[in-house]
């Protein structure tokens, strides 16, 4: 039985405590507090622009994205200078000018809640997929897993946080705290108004407060009931009987893939695809949950060899390890197919509608638009293609690092360039939120490994997953 | 399997894998040297119990996947931006990169037809099988239900018998090299 230490819980509430204040801190500093101003007098929207954009472009310095070149960028962009300039003359300019200050404003307020949401969906993805994947084991009478399925358990309890902080920030979206969701915005569906979009109108059946807030809570609901259930039987197995056990989960399970089918696919779309929300692509679905499942799996990789590492699992060995480094190479390698599916349609196609999504990511987010192609599909498939490569633990814990990290920056280029536009960067706000929920995560599983024996002792299958061989 | 030393085969007939599979390891530990075993379906675990090289058909398959992506790129090459050069979306074509995206499916198509396809002309080469050629196999009902293993006969050919009889085998016969 795994013993959570005091020192290893003391190290995962420091890091969700100094997260917190991270992000709290990089509130603070990103000027949001003045997020107003974009709706108030002219000179000052317009101040508040460049001393938002500086402070910015100061924390960019931290990062490798090139400051000389984003600040071209963001002016170009903006057309700032030429905006003010005009701006004595000509009314209409200024006026323009106006909104654009405003917009610019939004943004820049923007960054904390988005940086905070990525880290939130990324974190999700960790524990749904591995939700998924326990499922999976009980409807696919799946014997290889069964001395493994307690730490899926334990995984999946990490959607809980996530998923609050998810609902939190998309309610507040509701009251006009950030501007992250387009189409929350007063008036979006009112003719006449002058936020009204048509095209965003249209939407409205599927996209309006009500419906989305049902649908969040079902997601909530129907997710965290799935992982404990099959907790809960798996535990009470431990003094009961494990062929009952496992026909019961199997019946839950098979509910439960039926309901994740859809709605894996309904929350891609409401939690990220919405943010864009002119945009749609029919396979966003599939795209977000091959990176979340690809992601679990590196995770699942880290606390097996954690465990092992700490003298437990004696019943896992290198068969089982190189199992799973065949599931995260091979999920690594579908999620660059889902990805290449999607951009190439609408790359060849050329229309304008949906072009736009990727002319933002070329031309605004270049560096980790491209840095995490290879993060997560060139060097996990160079790492472990080769079959004795999957059961070393050194190469499959590298390929499981790129791909953790490049899923976050799939995240990243997914959520902020609709929210922020050009105004991005890798500073407090981003790692504070990372730092909180990677404490969370170790807390949350660790403790949730440290309640029950890591053997599913009277499960059905135990005998195959210790002798599997291959 | 060339054999270079020409000692006697003695072949034995068993009609279980695991049972082979334990022969095999116990043969190999006591220092004889197992040539061959026919089976009518993989074993796992007997290439390495056998002390079999890895195949070297993953590294030919691996050139055999970069001739195809060449070929691709300049078939592409030649037929989208050379000789007729097309018009993809209105996008510019003037050298080939420019559309090279809309080429990856060719491109990931040819890789996968050259590798699986060298790979399995090399695999019948490698192997003496062609239209025509006869039968290696010694004994029919290894396609069956059956296992045949040959040694290589060292020492007395009686102990080899007696062990081959201790770990289950049903048949024993000798084949001069």
């Amino acid at each position: 039985m795994f013993e959570f230490k005091t020192k290893t819980k003391q190290l995962a509430i420091a890091l969700t405590v100094v997260g917190a204040i991270l992000w709290v801190v990089g509130f603070a500093l990103n000027g949001s507090s003045s997020h107003d101003a974009g709706h108030g007098h002219d000179t000052h929207a317009t101040e508040m622009h460049a001393d938002a954009g500086h402070d910015a472009h100061a924390e960019d310095s931290h990062d490798d994205h090139g400051h000389d070149a984003h600040a071209e960028e963001a002016h170009a962009d903006h057309g700032h200078n030429a905006h003010a300039e005009e701006a004595h003359g000509d009314h209409d300019a200024h006026a323009a000018h106006d909104a654009h200050a405003e917009h610019a404003a939004h943004q820049i307020a923007n960054r904390p809640w988005s940086a905070l949401y990525v880290a939130a969906i990324f974190f999700l993805g960790l524990g749904l997929g591995q939700l998924f994947f326990l499922g999976i084991q009980y409807v696919a009478q799946a014997g290889w897993s069964a001395g493994l399925l307690r730490l899926m358990e334990a995984q999946s309890f990490a959607i809980v946080a996530p998923l609050i902080v998810i609902a939190i920030i998309t309610f507040l979206g509701f009251g006009h705290v950030h501007h992250m969701f387009h189409w929350m915005v007063e008036g979006i569906n009112v003719p006449g108004h002058e936020n009204y979009d048509a095209i965003i109108a249209g939407k409205r059946g599927f996209l309006n407060p009500v419906f989305f807030t049902i649908r969040i809570l079902i997601y909530i609901g129907g997710w965290i009931w799935a992982a404990k259930l099959l907790r809960k039987n798996s535990l009470l197995s431990d003094n009961g009987d494990g062929v009952a056990m496992w026909n019961k989960n199997r019946g839950i399970a098979a509910a439960f893939t039926v309901f994740y089918a859809v709605t894996s696919s309904t929350s891609a779309w409401d939690l990220i695809m919405s943010i864009d929300t002119h945009w749609f692509s029919t396979l966003f679905g599939w795209y977000t949950f091959a990176g979340m499942f690809v992601s679990s799996f590196a995770a699942l990789i880290l606390l097996t060899l954690y465990l092992k590492g700490q003298g437990h699992l004696e019943w896992v060995n290198e068969n089982h390890l190189h199992d799973l480094g065949k599931f995260m190479f091979a999920f690594s390698v579908f999620w660059t197919y889902l990805w290449f599916s999607q951009f190439v349609l609408i790359w060849y196609a050329n229309i304008p509608e949906e072009v736009t999504y990727y002319m933002q990511r070329f031309e605004q987010y270049k560096v980790p638009f491209f840095t995490m192609l290879v993060l997560n599909f060139i060097l996990p498939v160079l790492a472990v293609l080769s079959r004795p490569a999957k059961r070393v633990p050194g190469t499959v814990v590298m390929a499981a690092v790129f791909v953790l990290v490049g899923h976050y920056m799939d995240h990243y280029v997914m959520i902020m360039p609709g929210t922020v536009g050009d105004h991005y960067g890798f500073g407090l706000v981003e790692l504070g939120p990372i730092l909180f929920f990677a404490g969370l995560y170790i807390y949350v599983v660790l403790s949730a490994v440290a309640k029950a024996p890591l053997l599913h002792k009277n499960h059905p299958m135990l005998t195959e997953s210790k002798n599997f061989h291959q | 399997m060339g054999h270079t030393k020409h000692n006697p085969i003695v072949r034995a007939l068993f009609n279980d894998d695991d049972v082979v599979l334990g022969a095999v390891k116990d043969l190999r530990s006591n220092g004889y040297h197992v040539s061959e075993v026919y089976s009518p379906f993989p074993i796992h675990g007997l290439d390495e119990a056998m002390g079999l090289k890895r195949t070297r058909l993953s590294t030919a398959a691996f050139f055999y996947g970069l001739t195809g992506l060449f070929f691709a790129s300049w078939l592409t090459y030649y037929t989208m931006t050379l000789d007729w050069p097309q018009n993809i979306g209105g996008k510019p074509n003037a050298y080939w990169f420019l559309n090279m995206p809309s080429f990856i499916p060719v491109m990931f198509e040819l890789t996968v037809f050259f590798a699986a396809h060298l790979m399995c002309w090399s695999y019948f080469a490698v192997n003496k099988l062609y239209p025509g050629a006869k039968a290696q196999n010694p004994d029919p009902r290894t396609t069956d239900d059956h296992f045949l293993m040959e040694v290589e006969l060292e020492g007395e050919e009686a102990d080899l018998t007696k062990k081959l009889q201790e770990l289950g085998a049903l048949e024993i016969s000798k084949v001069e090299a």
